[in-house]
């Protein structure tokens, strides 16, 4: 690595060399039994400098082919952006716990016990359901050094426990899911199986709703289907400084309900998006971006924080490309209403736990709308069963305008994710 | 870069040498470049190179894969993918018999790599002025990318074959914004590696950043069931989404309660629906000679006349559903192992022609372009780039994108005019098990679809 930023330093005046390995094992269930056990190893290797002002890049997976690399990204640089920032130069990165050396020596009999403990779990409660289940653990290695001085390197740990339950009567088929992650193994199948039993619970008997405007209460499952895209999108500061965020020109303002707090956190021991640094080598912060209902501030990297005159946040991520602004683990803040008291308070309504099609509309805008896949109709204050053939719409600004309630239990959701249940006056519902 | 030939004539060999009922091996060489604007200025140019394999082992009904970009020591990367597949084994391994091949397919097209970056960036710079010329518009994003990839397969029993593809896709978006309304139009298009298919879209992206525009002004459509007419480029998605996912038969191969749903000639919509997928035809984005289990392309019909005829099939599948294996097993990369997938699904051509569709709709849906699609296999959504009211037989007024959804088992009936104009669109990429997108073409005649629910206001 440091061979390749010394060659690459001598053909241009600023280069950077990322360098990421991963080692993945992954026990995958299918038809309520082990049915494959993969192992995947992957190195990738990433250069970037700077040549005339302008960015070149080039990547590979052979350690070994430095000098292609290096006229790839030579290539490049003759069309490159111009360079607006600095590459970081040697900073001191806040200590955040994200390896559990217990994680790597897992055994694969015991990823097969928990997998078949889950299963176990989730078909003692309803015999005729069909699980697919994952149990997969990771080591995560990182290192990055630029021209400037600057160096960061770190070792992540993964472990992530899934499952995916379908249970077909006649031409009616229900699906029923829930995936828990951590830097830590997880040991206990018991609590990923106790979010399925109570979806399991709450869709034995169908309901239907009315084409009409429901209030509606969004799960923290359901917020991350329908209402989360749209948000990470509109305080993306690349989003912004295109013009194209519905909220870009409203810093400060109120877009919100002021009972609602949204923030980016990758600093959260032991959260699989956490890290000591972005991918740019910039250290990991706590960025603000919903306070009382107010526009905060937005997610930056380095090039797009330069352009917009402010600074990079520590968002700058690399899904096999160039760093982008992208967010880590998004955190919205609990209320103080339990979901019970949000059903008791509803004459009729809809509960949206999963949301399908939701990320296929004008997310720019706002717009969302899709088939409620999983979701419960609410009838005087109690849930009365699951609806189905029923499509929702509505706009992430409108909604969130006006919020009854906001949870007081907050989950995690996906690994990027931690909200309440969200508690919303009214929604466009069309049904069958 | 080490020369994957030499490395897959010593598996061929090594692979022999273990006790499991099968092994199989994949090696790819593959290289990539990219050009990206978001604005006015090209933001992100870049070429990569990769390089890696994989090994899956099956003992006893059980399946160990190992992938990996580091090619050395392949014979403990055999040994591991062995050791896996015998810790999961406590069955009978079936997979459906084929002949070993062993054949090399070049690729159709020169690697579109070998065109200048300069050459690219200028063809994208017209599309990109063409945009920016539109008054309201505010900013635009294109992604183009291409590839050139070499993939060598071999198995135990004999195969080895190195196939060779090409590929294109580019993605236009237009994004207008007026008084905190932000409205997008979008164009996909991919190719087989022929960059002269994304030359000459000068009006269609000047019509798209006109739409747009118009979207800013749109009315929503109010929510309910519609009759829906759709275009043949988003009838197409529904033919992906709505039947093609169902009819991948690693879903339906140890689900009881599935099999008895998805019997053989069940009935799904009238006789003049017909559904296949091929990866037979020449020249598409889901076209191939061999699939990622070394089995030879297909045609398969999946609806014909409105029954269930037909399913997508691995080895695996296919033997355990007693039926003929199709082809249809594809992996994205070397990091994966292949699984049931589609490659160019459409709905044959009818007879009526669009005015005929249209003639006696009072009030209806003109949905048109593709923005996106799932399913979970009962029930499906799709939405729609542009959508327009139908009203006495007439393409009406503009309206904001609409998301449709179906149910599976109603809607394919709901089906009741199919047109005479089939169109393939190369602009897709499908997702499934992590793994996407995955080059697939789509297509459909003009379709009529009776009761369809769409989201609204």
């Amino acid at each position: 690595v440091e061979n390749i930023l010394a060659q690459a330093k001598k053909v241009a005046e600023e280069a950077e060399v990322f360098l990421v390995s991963s080692e993945e094992t992954t026990a995958q269930f299918e038809a309520n039994r082990l049915k494959h056990i993969q192992s995947k190893q992957n190195t990738s290797l990433a250069l970037r400098i700077i040549k005339g002002g302008r960015l070149g890049y080039a990547s590979t997976t052979e350690l070994g082919d430095t000098q292609n690399l290096i006229n790839n990204a030579v290539e490049t640089a003759q069309f490159g952006m111009r360079v607006k920032f600095e590459l970081p130069s040697p900073a001191p990165y806040p200590q955040i716990d994200i390896f559990d050396p217990a994680v790597e020596s897992t055994p694969i009999e015991k990823m097969d016990k928990l997998g078949q403990g889950l299963i176990a779990i989730v078909t003692g409660h309803t015999p005729d359901i069909l699980c697919e289940a994952m149990v997969t653990k990771g080591i995560i290695s990182f290192r990055i050094i630029n021209s400037r001085g600057g160096q960061a390197s770190y070792r992540k740990s993964i472990f992530s426990l899934g499952i995916i339950g379908s249970l077909i009567r006649g031409t009616d088929m229900l699906f029923v899911g829930e995936s828990q992650s951590s830097c830590h193994p997880l040991t206990q199948p018991r609590e990923v199986a106790e979010v399925v039993l109570k979806q399991l619970e709450l869709a034995k008997n169908q309901a239907s709703v009315p084409t009409r405007q429901l209030p509606v209460i969004f799960t923290p499952r359901g917020v991350a289907s329908a209402l989360v895209p749209s948000l990470m999108m509109a305080f993306n500061g690349k989003t912004v400084l295109q013009g194209a965020s519905a909220i870009g020109q409203k810093l400060g303002k109120q877009v919100f309900d002021p009972k609602l707090w949204l923030w980016d956190d990758p600093t959260i021991a032991y959260r699989p998006h956490s890290r000591p640094c972005d991918d740019e080598g910039i250290p990991s912060q706590r960025t603000p971006l919903i306070e009382k209902g107010k526009v905060a501030s937005f997610f930056y990297d380095l090039q797009t924080a330069a352009l917009a005159g402010t600074r990079s946040t520590g968002n700058g991520s690399r899904n096999h490309g160039l760093p982008a602004p992208a967010p880590s683990t998004f955190v919205i803040a609990p209320g103080k209403i339990t979901l019970d008291e949000m059903v008791s308070d509803i004459k009729e309504g809809l509960i949206i736990e999963q949301l399908m099609g939701a990320e296929q509309g004008n997310i720019l805008g706002g717009d969302f709308s899709g088939n409620v896949l999983l979701g419960y109709k609410v009838e005087s204050g109690k849930i009365v069963g699951r609806v189905k053939d029923t499509m929702v719409s509505g706009n992430v600004y409108q909604v969130l305008k006006e919020v009854i309630a906001i949870g007081s239990e907050p989950e995690w959701v996906g690994g990027f994710l931690q909200t309440p249940p969200l508690y919303c006056p009214r929604l466009s519902v069309a049904s069958k | 870069m080490p020369d994957i030939e030499a490395v897959g004539r010593q598996l061929a060999q090594a692979v022999k040498g273990y006790s499991a009922d099968y092994i199989e091996a994949r090696l790819e060489q593959s290289q990539r470049s990219h050009l990206t604007y978001r604005g006015r200025e090209l933001e992100s140019v870049g070429q990569s190179t990769a390089i890696g394999g994989n090994v899956r082992a099956l003992v006893k009904g059980g399946w160990g894969f190992v992938s990996f970009n580091e090619l050395s020591d392949l014979p403990r990367r055999i040994e591991l993918a062995v050791k896996q597949a015998r810790l999961v084994g406590k069955e009978e391994s079936k997979l459906a018999p084929v002949e070993p091949i062993v054949d090399a397919v070049a690729s159709e097209k020169d690697s579109p790599l070998v065109i200048p970056l300069a050459e690219k960036k200028q063809l994208l710079d017209e599309y990109n002025d063409i945009i920016w010329r539109t008054p309201k518009l505010q900013t635009s994003i294109i992604a183009y990318g291409d590839s050139h990839k070499k993939v060598i397969f071999l198995s135990s029993s004999g195969s080895y074959i190195h196939q060779q593809r090409t590929d294109i896709t580019l993605r236009l978006s237009a994004v207008a914004a007026e008084d905190g309304e932000v409205q997008q139009v979008g164009l996909s298009l991919g190719s087989r590696g022929d960059f002269s298919s994304i030359r000459g879209l000068h009006q269609q992206v000047e019509e798209m950043a006109k739409h747009a525009v118009e979207l800013l002004s749109a009315p929503q459509v109010k929510g309910g069931e519609y009759t829906v007419v759709l275009d043949p480029v988003l009838a197409g998605v529904f033919a992906h989404e709505a039947f093609g996912h169902l009819s991948e038969s690693d879903f339906v191969y140890e689900n009881d309660r599935l099999r008895e749903i998805m019997v053989l000639g069940r009935k799904f919509g009238s006789t003049e629906l017909n559904i296949v997928d091929s990866a037979a035809m020449p020249g598409l984005r889901g076209s191939y000679k061999y699939d990622d289990e070394g089995v030879p392309a297909t045609k398969t019909y999946l609806i014909q006349e409105g029954e269930l005829v037909g399913r997508l099939h691995s080895r695996e599948t296919a033997a355990k559903m007693g039926e003929k294996p199709t082809g249809n097993a594809r992996a994205i990369n070397y990091h994966y192992p292949p699984i049931v997938r589609m490659t160019n699904t459409y709905i044959e051509p009818g007879s009526a022609s669009f005015d005929e569709i249209i003639a006696d709709i009072k009030e209806g849906v003109y949905a048109k372009n593709w923005f996106g699609g799932t399913t979970s296999m009962e029930m499906f959504t799709f939405s729609a780039g542009e959508a327009y009211m139908i009203r006495n037989g007439k393409v009406a007024e503009p309206l904001r994108p609409v998301v449709l959804t179906g149910n599976v088992f109603t809607t394919l009936s709901n089906i009741d005019a199919i047109g005479n104009d089939l169109e393939m669109n190369q602009g897709g990429g499908c997702g499934k098990g992590g793994q996407v997108p995955l080059p697939v073409s789509n297509g459909s005649p003009h379709i009529r679809i009776r009761r369809c629910l769409v989201g609204g206001k």
